[in-house]
C-alpha cells in the first residue's frame, strides 16, 4: 500500500486545480523523529510529497488516470514555517502546462492551527511530472497503472470524485 | 525580438530549469555535457520556453526523441546516415557538423544541443 500524505480532497476544478488537506497527528510515528525546540514538526520533505500527491491526482485526472504520472522533478520548493501536530495543512495545486510528455504544476501550502480559522502561508512548491509511457528515451513500463492504486481511488471516492477514475 | 534578447531570456530559462548561473550559460555550452541537464530537464526547458515566448512546441520538435525506435536511424548504438539526414532535416536549429565524420554514438547526440541551438530554435519559431 502506498503511503498517503493527504487526507481528503476539498476542491476540484477539472484540468485546472485541486485542493487537498492533511491533518497532522501525533499518532504518526514520523513526527517523533522531527523535533524542533521541543515541538514535533511535519518534515518538509513530506509536505512536498503531500503536494506531489495533490498535484499528481490533478494531473492524472486529466487522462482519467490512464497515464502513469510520475514526479520527475522538484523545480522549486520554498517552505518558511513549521507545521506541528494538531494543525491542518492545505495543498492547493494548479496545472501550469500539460502535454503528452508530462505536466508542470505550481502550488501553495498553507497551515491552520487547531484553535484558529485563518490559513497562513507556509510556502510554495513547483513540480514537474512525467507521463512515463511517453518518456523521451522510449523506455517501456508495465501495462497496468501502478501509480494510481486502490487507496488513491479511495481518496477520490471519499471526495465524491470516483467518476474521475472510471474508464 | 533580437537574437541578443532571445539569448538573455534563454539564460533565464536555463538558470531556472537547471539551477546554473547565467554566466555559465554561454552560446556554445552543451546542455548535457556542460550544464548538467538530464532527460527530464528537457521537458522542463520545453515548458519554460513555451511560457517565456508564448508558443507551443510539439513533442520531438526541440529535442530528438525515440530515435532508437527506428532501426533505419540507429544501428549498433550509432546514428546511421539516414538517421543523421532525418535529424538535419527536422532539427535545423542544431549544428550536426561535429558528428558528420566523428563519433555518432546515440549517447552523444544530446551533447549537440547547445544554448545556441535553443536560441536558433526560438528565432526560427518567432519568424514562423
Amino acid at each position: 500500500m502506498r503511503w498517503l500524505w493527504i487526507d481528503c480532497i476539498t476542491e476540484h476544478e477539472e484540468g485546472k486545480r485541486l485542493v487537498a488537506i492533511k491533518n497532522v497527528s501525533l499518532a504518526e510515528d514520523v513526527l517523533h523523529d522531527h523535533v524542533v525546540q521541543g515541538k514535533t514538526i511535519m518534515p518538509f520533505s513530506l509536505m512536498i510529497e503531500g503536494m506531489a500527491q495533490t498535484a499528481g491526482i490533478l494531473v492524472g485526472s486529466t487522462s482519467r488516470f490512464k497515464e502513469k504520472v510520475i514526479l520527475a522533478k522538484i523545480s522549486k520548493a520554498s517552505l518558511d514555517f513549521d507545521v506541528t501536530a494538531g494543525e491542518t495543512i492545505r495543498y492547493d495545486a494548479t496545472i501550469d502546462r500539460i502535454d503528452q510528455a508530462g505536466a508542470s504544476t505550481s502550488g501553495t501550502i498553507d497551515r491552520r492551527c487547531a484553535s484558529g480559522e485563518a490559513w497562513e502561508r507556509v510556502g510554495r512548491v513547483e513540480l514537474l511530472f512525467s507521463h512515463i509511457d511517453n518518456n523521451m528515451a522510449g523506455t517501456e513500463f508495465p501495462a497496468h497503472n501502478f501509480v494510481f492504486s486502490a487507496n488513491f481511488k479511495m481518496v477520490l471516492e471519499t471526495a465524491g470524485l470516483a467518476s474521475l477514475a472510471e474508464n | 525580438m533580437s537574437r541578443d534578447a532571445i539569448f538573455e531570456k534563454i539564460q533565464e530559462v536555463l538558470d531556472d530549469a537547471l539551477g546554473v548561473d547565467e554566466d555559465e550559460v554561454t552560446p556554445n555550452a552543451s546542455l548535457t555535457a556542460d550544464l548538467g541537464a538530464e532527460s527530464i530537464d528537457f521537458l522542463d526547458i520545453v515548458f519554460r520556453i513555451e511560457k517565456t515566448f508564448d508558443f507551443k512546441i510539439s513533442q520531438g520538435e526541440l529535442f530528438p526523441e525515440n530515435l532508437t525506435d527506428n532501426p533505419d536511424w540507429v544501428a549498433d548504438g550509432k546514428l546511421t546516415d539516414a538517421g543523421l539526414a532525418m535529424l538535419k532535416e527536422r532539427m535545423t536549429h542544431v549544428d550536426f557538423a561535429s558528428i558528420e565524420d566523428g563519433d555518432r554514438s546515440i549517447s552523444k547526440i544530446g551533447d549537440l544541443i547547445t544554448v545556441n541551438s535553443l536560441v536558433n530554435f526560438v528565432e526560427i519559431k518567432l519568424a514562423g
